[in-house]
């Protein structure tokens, strides 16, 4: 029953049986050299176990087999060594070709920080001013099963990293907390993403498109849930699209420097809560027994403020609660921060202006 | 000390007083074997609360979190209380038998190791129950994830000191039973491969897992007592950690093959009435693969950006295991050739490890090829490659020994019926199991999730149902062993009518003690040497 | 072959393996009730730490009166041999785990967060400031990490140490060939000698530690050269002790005069394992201390 399984796979790719070809040479290569090695270890499995069969047909005693006495031979012995050996030196010429290929991460054409974070992905072209956080967006609804699932259920984010097409993209991996591995099929590898170090890799898309992924390396409760989403685009859309976030990102300054009200505040907080931080302390700020603390009632998000502050902006060495100073804006954390005070049943009326977060930096 | 040498006479203290005191190497063994069985159910149990999980997408039963703690507890009570204790039963019934030793060289070390077993497992099963749960990342714990692990984290690494510590003695004890204590006749060159391949695996056991026991220690240095082994703040390295890991665990995965390697070579001669082919050969292979296990242990460690002549260093050397692997195979081919076959139990486990082992094989090797690694790793192929070596490798090669062994143990036949009944669900069921998931990982789903897209689903749904299937069919073969335990015909000394070997010139079941003279070796008392 | 004291001695029930192991469990488990804050932690510990004590004694114990009532052939005696050897070829593998992270920090780790062999990204992006080097006193990010003033050196008592542990293989030797000489003065002095520097050698090693901490401020939270320094030390300190243990007993049997030219399992078994704990020194001195 197993080997027509495997004989069948690559007639039915459509079924997803099989491994993605990919839209970059690198992955067309890999795909080739997976091709390979499995019709090469089919090709063996059916003389194994063929060899094998037969004999369990023939030679039973129930046929009336006599047992043979024979129980060593040198020469056929040397050549069962000799034969294998020389097909894994076929095997390893051209992973050997692709393998350097892969490593070879000079003269790129625009380089790209990745970096990882329990549980999102953080963005940042180094060539142009632009950096943002990458998250699901699917609803928990659907997680929950309480609505019907999306097409690309678990596959989709708020803001895909966009690429330029036919050119080469070196990435800068990297991670603020646990390991990650950074992973989209279409693109051929994998690279994890390693707390203090940085890991380089390259890609060279071919076509404009949707390429989807995930976090490829166990990164705690969430794991599963911290998807990649490329959007593959010509040159020029992929100009157009650098501006307007650049537009984008400077309004969003100016915003910072206003006064803000208690109202608008804990409206903007309550976005930046259920983005971010609702991942560990959960809808409604009640958290996870003896993993995340709730915030719901809890001593410094009723206490004095800037203990609430110093903990939001550098985290906790050694858990999961990370420095969000780097991550978030003065006014996303300005919000959060009145947010959390005036939710969940903390109402103490209290608000913090981007200003005060300014001067805390 | 009054105990004469003369009172060999079964003194067995009444009860289950009995069980905790033995030193006799028979007692021994059935405890490691009855211990391993529970372990299998246990993490089977938590198996299953994996798979129906993840029969359907979205969360259906648990929590995220819980989901991580069944993945790493289900690893390492398989791992470690079920397939390694399993093997070291064997190990303590059938080596002194099979050499003609009087019992083993160390019979109150043997009684220790074993019961360090159930405190070492009380402490990580505890955990389950523990403020912050189990701990969640991963049977690999790699750092800096399990530093975040709660009030588990201190129990996690102490029972795995506690298990370590029982796996060395207990290597220690074999090895010196079977350097020491063969009856004069059997050379290194006339051991049964069992014996050969339980020589090497225990070599195996006393490099490796005090390397475990080692890098645990760092980890647990790193989080409370300020040592930064795997924080770069400080000069180190998280990746460190997978190396010395992995230097141990690769040997570790060959710790769990090798003995059931010797079974498989022991069943297969029985049952086709002919030597075993290549012995030579079969020990050297044995050996090679013991050496190269210590030499490619980074092959788990491919997407975490080593430098390029390492990568091409660990691609080559892992091939290289597929040479002495594939010699045992053909050889296990060859054997069959030409016998006169007969199909009991046992041979049909053997025959399909043989098959189902080599698939596996074969899907490592295709891991082993680092570019196309950049793309399985992490994902359900890994997961499918090892538990073909594990499940229908390993744990098959345990299915066999047993029913092999079983009447030389209990004196009585195990049911023939039951047992091949066992047998066809098990195959059908593994493979409905594990089969479709290399599908999955081809297709890109990740492991150590407990939610995917909703292209994965039907073949989720077909290993679940494989897996459910699978483990109830586990229940049978409970049955069978305590039906044959209690119950069931006489079995006569010399069980199969093809076994050769020391341990069935003895009456079944097998006396108290045995071999308190060292026997000689009579003409054709050795397997592989033809009659 | 067939006279019955010939055979091989086999034990019967035995009561120290069950006990051993609930020692154990009480003492990893208070240990770990210590770590985690909860209650009673240390005074399971304790106890779970007398039991082990009794439990060796009395083990060993059992072991030497059958050893002394003649229950042993030859045959145990090359049994207890091999299990030594593989014993001490554990511990090898043992400290190989450190020795690896030793060598993996200041081989590659160290050099890679400076910028070498093409992480230079890592340096650039993350550490711009560190510069490698080894001892490492400063840190990529000193401020999790309670910073060395200076490395240990190498000369002084270190060199001392070497020294001392060098001498005491030469008298444990010099032990031996008494014992098997059957000059029982010259094995008692050679024992107390070796032993003697066994002390002295921790005694050294513990004023050490005090200097490294109070004035170096070098402790295992110094970073990885603090924690590869403390971690190798303490490690070898802790099977100094142990072998120095293991000898006193010996010393001990000597003077209740145990032992004969050809039966003395038990003073091999410790001069191996002291020669073991010389020869970690060795590597160490080398590698941690001196280059
Ligand atoms: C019993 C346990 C066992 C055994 C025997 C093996 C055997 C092998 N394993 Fe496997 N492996 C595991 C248990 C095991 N493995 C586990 C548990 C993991 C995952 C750990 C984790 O991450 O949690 C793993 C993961 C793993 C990886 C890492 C994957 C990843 O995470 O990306 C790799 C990569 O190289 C690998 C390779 C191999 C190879 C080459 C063999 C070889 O020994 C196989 C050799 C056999 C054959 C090849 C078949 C027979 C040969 C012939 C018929 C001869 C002719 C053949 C040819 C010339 C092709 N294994
Ligand atoms: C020897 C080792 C061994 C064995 C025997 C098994 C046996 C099984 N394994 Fe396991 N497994 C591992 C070693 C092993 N596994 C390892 C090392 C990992 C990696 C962990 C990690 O990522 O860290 C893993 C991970 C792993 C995963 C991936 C989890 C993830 O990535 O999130 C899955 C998913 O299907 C799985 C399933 C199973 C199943 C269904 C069985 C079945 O074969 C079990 C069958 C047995 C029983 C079911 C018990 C007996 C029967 C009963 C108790 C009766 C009652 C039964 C019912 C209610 C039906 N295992
Ligand atoms: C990856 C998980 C995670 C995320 C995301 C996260 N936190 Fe936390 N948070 C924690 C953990 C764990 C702690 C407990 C730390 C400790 O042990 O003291 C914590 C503690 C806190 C506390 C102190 C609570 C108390 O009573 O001790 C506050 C306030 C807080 N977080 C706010 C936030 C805010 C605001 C965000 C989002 C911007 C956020 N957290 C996102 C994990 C997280
Ligand atoms: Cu991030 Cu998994
Ligand atoms: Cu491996």
């Amino acid at each position: 029953m197993v080997l027509p399984g495997l004989a069948a796979s690559p007639a039915q790719a459509d079924f997803a049986l099989n491994m993605r070809q990919g839209v970059t040479p690198i992955s067309r290569e890999i795909y080739d050299l997976h091709m390979i090695i499995l019709w090469i270890c089919v090709a063996i499995g059916a003389l194994v176990f063929g060899a094998m069969f037969y004999s369990i047909v023939r030679h039973r005693r129930s046929k009336g087999a006599v047992a043979a006495k024979f129980h060593e031979s040198t020469l056929v012995e040397v050549i069962w060594t000799l034969v294998p050996s020389l097909i894994l030196v076929a095997m390893a010429i051209p992973a050997t070709r692709t393998l350097i290929a892969m490593e070879d991460t000079s003269d790129p054409d625009l380089t790209i920080q990745v970096t990882g974070y329990q549980w999102k992905w953080h963005y940042r072209y180094l060539d142009d001013e632009v950096s943002f956080f990458s998250l699901l967006a699917t609803p928990s609804d659907q997680i929950k099963n309480r609505s019907p699932k999306g097409e690309n259920y678990l596959l989709e984010v708020d803001e895909p990293l966009v690429l330029p097409i036919r050119k080469k993209i070196r990435f800068l991996l990297g991670s603020n907390d646990v390991i990650h591995a950074w992973w989209v099929p279409d693109l051929g590898w994998k690279r994890d993403a390693i707390p203090g170090f940085i890991n380089e890799s390259w890609t060279w898309i071919e076509e404009p498109g949707t390429y989807r992924g995930q976090c490829a390396e166990l990164c705690g409760r969430d794991h599963g849930f911290m998807p990649i989403v490329v959007e593959a685009k010509t040159e020029e859309e992929y100009r157009q699209w650098v501006e307007s976030r650049k537009v984008a990102q400077r309004s969003e300054q100016a915003l910072a420097e206003q006064e803000w009200g208690l109202e608008q505040l804990v409206e903007r907080g309550e976005d930046v809560y259920n983005k971010i931080c609702a991942a560990c302390h959960q809808p409604g700020g009640v958290g996870i027994p003896n993993v995340f603390p709730a915030l719901k009632g809890s001593p410094v998000a009723t206490g004095p403020v800037d203990a609430h502050i110093e903990i939001v902006m550098k985290g906790k060495q050694g858990t999961a609660m990370q420095a969000f100073a780097d991550q978030l804006s003065d006014l996303d954390i300005a919000a959060v921060i009145s947010y959390e005070r005036n939710a969940f049943g903390n109402d103490s009326g209290d608000m913090v202006q981007p200003a005060q977060i300014k001067s805390a930096r | 000390m009054t105990e004469s040498v003369h009172a060999h006479a079964d003194e067995k203290p009444p009860g289950l007083w009995r069980w905790v005191v033995t030193t006799n190497h028979k007692d021994i063994g059935t405890l490691y074997l009855l211990f391993a069985l529970l372990m299998f159910f246990i993490g089977g149990s938590m198996s299953m609360v994996i798979r129906t999980e993840l029969f359907q997408p979205g969360l259906q039963f648990t929590d995220p979190l819980f989901f991580n703690q069944m993945t790493t507890m289900h690893a390492l009570v398989m791992i470690f209380g079920a397939v390694m204790p399993a093997f070291v039963g064997l190990a303590n019934w059938q080596i002194p038998l099979m050499i003609g030793a009087p019992d083993m060289a160390f019979p109150r070390m043997n009684n220790w190791s074993f019961w360090i077993l159930p405190f070492a497992f009380s402490m990580l099963l505890s955990t389950l129950f523990m403020p912050g749960g189990a701990p969640a990342g991963g049977w690999t714990m790699y750092p800096p994830l399990v530093l975040m692990t709660g009030d588990a984290f201190p129990y996690l690494i102490f029972s795995i000191h506690l298990m370590g510590l029982s796996s060395l003695m207990g290597a220690i004890n074999i090895i010196v039973t079977i350097l020491n204590m063969r009856t004069p006749d059997m050379n290194l060159m006339k051991m049964p491969l069992f014996v050969w391949t339980w020589l090497v695996t225990a070599f195996l056991l006393i490099a490796a897992m005090p390397v475990l026991a080692g890098v645990v220690t760092m980890l647990l240095t790193d989080r409370f007592f300020g040592s930064s082994f795997f924080n770069a703040a400080g000069g180190g390295d998280p990746v460190m950690f997978q190396h010395i890991f992995w230097f141990f665990g690769h040997p570790e995965v060959y710790i769990m093959i090798l003995p059931a390697f010797g079974v498989v070579s022991t069943i297969i001669p029985t049952f086709a009435r002919k030597p075993l082919f290549g012995y030579a050969s079969m020990v050297y292979a044995t050996a090679s693969i013991a050496f190269l296990s210590f030499i490619v242990w980074a092959h788990h460690m491919f997407t975490v950006g080593m430098p390029l002549a390492a990568e091409l260093f660990f691609m080559y050397s892992t091939m290289l295991i597929a040479v002495p692997t594939g010699v045992k195979i053909f050889n296990w081919v060859s054997t069959m050739w030409r016998g006169s076959m007969t199909f009991e139990t046992p041979m049909l486990w053997a025959i399909s490890f043989v098959v189902l082992f080599t698939i596996g094989g074969f899907s490592g090797l295709m891991l082993a090829i680092t570019p196309a690694d950049f793309q399985y790793q992490d994902t359900y192929f890994v997961v499918a490659h090892f538990h073909y070596v594990l499940v229908t490798g390993s744990v098959f090669g345990i299915f066999g020994a047993v029913y092999y062994w079983l009447p030389k143990w209990t004196g009585n036949m195990y049911n023939e019926r039951l047992g091949k009944i066992h047998f066809w669900c098990s195959i059908v069921f593994s493979n409905l199991l594990y089969f479709p998931q290399h599908f999955l990982g081809l297709a890109g789903m990740p492991r150590r999730v407990p939610d995917y897209a909703i292209q994965f689903t039907d073949w989720n749904q077909v290993s679940s149902i494989g897996g459910i299937g699978f483990g109830l069919t586990q229940l049978i073969f409970v049955y069978i062993v305590f039906q044959t335990i209690r119950s069931g015909s006489k079995a006569p000394a010399r069980v199969w009518d093809g076994a050769i070997g020391l341990e069935w010139s003895v009456p079944s079941p097998a006396p108290y003690h045995t071999f308190q003279e060292p026997p000689k070796l009579a003409e054709g008392e050795l397997q592989h040497e033809g009659t | 072959m067939s006279s019955a004291t010939e055979r091989y001695y086999l034990p019967h029930n035995s009561y120290w393996p069950i006990l051993g192991s609930i020692g154990l469990c009480a003492l990893f488990v208070g240990f770990a009730r210590l770590l985690t804050g909860a209650n009673i932690g240390s005074t399971l510990m304790i106890f779970g730490g007398l039991i082990m004590v009794l439990m060796l004694v009395g083990w060993f114990g059992t072991v030497i009166r059958e050893s002394q009532s003649g229950s042993y052939n030859q045959q145990v005696g090359r049994s207890y041999r091999w299990g030594m050897c593989w014993f001490i070829f554990s511990e090898v593998m043992f400290f190989g785990a450190f020795f690896a992270a030793l060598f993996y920090a200041r081989v590659l780790s160290v050099p890679w967060l400076g910028g070498e062999g093409g992480e230079a990204s890592t340096h650039l992006f993350l550490w711009p400031d560190f510069i490698a080097a080894w001892p490492l006193l400063q840190l990529p990010d000193a401020s999790q990490f309670s910073v060395a003033k200076a490395p240990m050196e190498a000369a002084g008592i270190p060199a001392l140490n070497t020294l001392i542990l060098l001498s005491s293989a030469a008298t444990v030797t010099w032990a031996h060939w008494a014992l098997k000489a059957e000059r029982r003065r010259q094995l008692i002095v050679g024992l107390i000698l070796t032993v003697s520097l066994g002390l002295l050698f921790l005694a050294l090693q513990a004023y050490e530690y005090r200097h490294a901490f109070t004035e170096l401020n070098l402790s295992i939270g110094s970073g990885i050269y603090g924690t590869t320094f403390i971690m190798l030390t303490g490690f070898h300190g802790l099977h100094v002790t142990v072998g120095a243990i293991m000898l006193m007993v010996v010393l001990g049997r000597s003077l209740a005069g145990h032992f004969t030219p050809l039966g003395h399992f038990a003073f091999e078994a410790s001069a191996w394992y002291w020669h073991f704990v010389d020869v970690v020194w060795l590597l160490l001195f080398t590698f941690v201390y001196w280059l």
